[in-house]
């Protein structure tokens, strides 16, 4: 009865550490980036490159069906996707950012690079699902009624390292300090002497870099496709939205509601509908409060 | 030298169904800068509209199958898609500009779900057959219907096109590009921006549904494979290309870009192999956004620039 909770946690951890990065290049750059799906896409299958290369499998830890190979290809995929993130702002979005384009114009040049990318992934890696390696989950049962499996609690467990981790930089580096204050006002903090390039360049690849992380594990526990990114798409969006726009935390506290609403519709038999009902969800809680759940209003 | 004409007549009817798109978006993002990202699912609306009012009875659907006259299945359509419009947009042209952009991929994505899984209404994947052609069987001739039904596609333009280009040189014309521009200084001169918003994106989703009803009876069939996301992005890049805020541009940006598609199809197709045919396609959309990056840097204004429209009255130096 009780299961959609453990389901919905394990996707609302997914979920969460892909819309960060939405969050981050929303609240500094200043637009909604439709490529954010295509930056899990590309980074769980440069982590695919990589367990290729190395032809050891995935490893396991214990109970759970990947060890260091995985983790090493996650790390690699991490530098990999930030320096492709990197090239992309290069050659595109600085360009448009120094000719003081709408933020409509951003949108719109994400929105194509989402498709591009998705159709160049499908070029180079072949449109088939693939996967890392072929496992058997077993699961237990963590409490009566709940059952998980080891792998679900190893990624609950990397996605809270991880916000912890990126808690710890917004709060305690100087870099992490000066991307609050150009999130909160940018104009000033460049006054101040803030190295607003450097901040943007941080922001690309903390974004990209926790990206891959849900890529990959999403991967791992489904297949690699390359849709699977566009496809998480409109749950990281709302997770945002829901969340209040402006707040990290809210975005987390979001895709907990996202994956919980996701898990409850497939538990009633609406899987077919689940994206529909997410996205239905998020807008009834607009029209009550249209600055989200911990949004301060504009 | 018929097959070359029929050809070319295919080709400027379908040119047609993506010009008008672009033109209801034009009204929407052209003049009043609401960035419509769900344009396929308000194109898709007016053609399951038109299925269900003019097609054949199935025997799995609970409505549908009334085989009215083609015309009302056309406004038919245009109501639907208007009502959704205006639905959609009560919840959302009250948002920041992008999360309307977010809100309207979600609708487009939504609908696309309703007409895969609710079966009894749309036949899910197996889509709805045996469409009614209109104009078809007049003559003898396959290509004389078609030419009809072109010059059908080409009067139906021209009346909207002539509307739109009253409408924005209207004084309510004049506030969807104040509107655009500086929405708090038209709020401030006492305009209802809600209120003027809701009903140049309601008439401008009502224009795509209007396009989607003229494809699905044309080809006679529907299924959730033909309304994919990248007719969105087709669409937007036939504005950027053509100009927006120029109506002539939509029309044009409609006719070069459809054009640049289909000759890429045939160039590539006749490149690659056809066990390629998947990758092929793949490269097309690269192709197509490429056009969209190098224009947005290079010619953000369009082929045909947007005219300076200002009032008789006013009187500038």
């Amino acid at each position: 009865m009780m299961q959609f909770v453990a389901d919905g946690i394990v996707s609302a951890a997914l979920i969460a550490l892909g819309a960060i990065g939405i969050s981050m290049t929303y609240n500094i750059l200043r637009f909604a980036n439709f490529a954010q799906g295509e930056i899990l896409t590309i980074g769980a299958y440069f982590a695919l490159l990589l367990v290729g290369v190395m032809g050891a499998g995935i490893g396991t830890l214990g109970p759970v069906a990947f060890g260091w190979p995985l983790l090493l290809s996650i790390l690699f995929a991490m530098v990999a996707t930030s320096i492709v993130v990197l090239v992309v702002d290069w050659l595109l979005f600085r360009p448009l950012r120094n000719r003081n384009a709408v933020r409509i114009t951003l949108i719109m040049a994400a929105f194509g690079l989402s498709l591009m990318g998705r159709n160049l992934v499908t070029l180079i890696a072949g449109g088939e699902p693939q996967y890392y390696a072929f496992f058997i989950p077993k699961a237990f049962e963590l409490l009566p009624g709940i059952k998980v499996v080891p792998d679900d609690i190893a990624i609950i467990a990397i996605a809270v390292i991880a916000f912890v981790a990126l808690f710890l930089f917004m709060t305690r580096t100087s870099m992490g300090r000066q991307m609050r204050a150009v999130s909160e006002n940018p104009t000033l903090a460049q006054i101040n002497g803030i190295d607003v390039r450097a901040v943007i360049r941080w922001t690309w690849i903390i974004g990209a870099s926790l990206a891959t992380v849900a890529g990959v594990l999403l991967a791992h526990n489904t297949q690699l496709r390359p849709e699977m990114g566009f496809d998480m798409l409109l749950p990281m969006f709302a997770a945002l939205i829901l969340g209040g726009a402006s707040n990290l935390y809210g975005t987390i506290l979001g895709a907990l509601v996202i994956g919980l609403t996701e898990a409850i519709a497939v538990s009633l038999g609406l899987a077919g509908y689940r994206a529909a009902i997410t996205f239905m969800v998020m807008l009834a809680v607009l029209l009550v409060r249209p600055q989200g759940l911990l949004g301060e209003k504009e | 030298m018929e097959s070359y004409l029929s050809v070319a007549v295919f080709f400027l009817i379908f040119a047609s169904f993506y010009s008008l798109t672009t033109l209801g978006l034009n009204l929407q993002w052209g003049f009043t800068g609401l960035f419509n990202v769900g344009i396929v699912g308000f194109y898709a609306i007016g053609a399951y509209t038109s299925a269900i009012l003019t097609g054949p009875p199935y025997p799995d659907t609970l409505i549908g199958g009334l085989g009215l006259w083609f015309p009302i299945g056309f406004i038919g359509a245009m109501v639907t898609s208007g009502v959704a419009a205006l639905i959609v947009g009560f919840v959302t042209l009250r948002l920041r500009e992008d999360f309307l952009a977010i809100s309207t991929f979600g609708i487009a994505l939504s609908i696309q779900l309703v007409t895969l899984n609710f079966e009894s209404l749309t036949r899910g994947p197996n889509g709805m057959y045996s469409l009614p052609q209109p104009l078809s069987g007049i003559s003898d001739s396959n290509l004389v219907d078609n030419i009809l039904y072109l010059i059908l596609c080409l009067a139906i333009i021209g009346a909207v096109y002539w509307a739109f280009e009253r409408m924005v040189r209207s004084p309510w014309g004049r506030v969807l590009r104040a509107i655009r521009e500086d929405e708090t200084a038209a709020a401030a001169l006492g305009k209802n921006v809600f209120a003027i918003r809701l009903q140049s994106f309601v008439v401008g989703s009502a224009v795509m549904g209007l396009a989607g009803a003229m494809q699905a009876n044309f080809i006679g069939f529907v299924s959730p494979q033909d309304f994919l996301p990248i007719f969105t992005f087709q669409i937007f890049v036939m504005l950027i290309v053509g100009g927006s805020g120029n109506n002539l541009g939509a029309l044009l940006g409609g006719l070069v870009v459809w054009g640049l598609w289909s000759f890429s199809e045939q160039v590539i197709g006749a490149i690659l192999p056809a066990s390629l045919n998947a990758e092929a396609g793949a490269v097309r959309i690269v192709l197509i956004g490429l056009i969209l990056a190098l224009a947005l840097l290079f010619r953000p204004e369009g082929i045909l620039r947007e005219k300076r429209i200002v009032s008789r009255e006013a009187h500038l130096s």
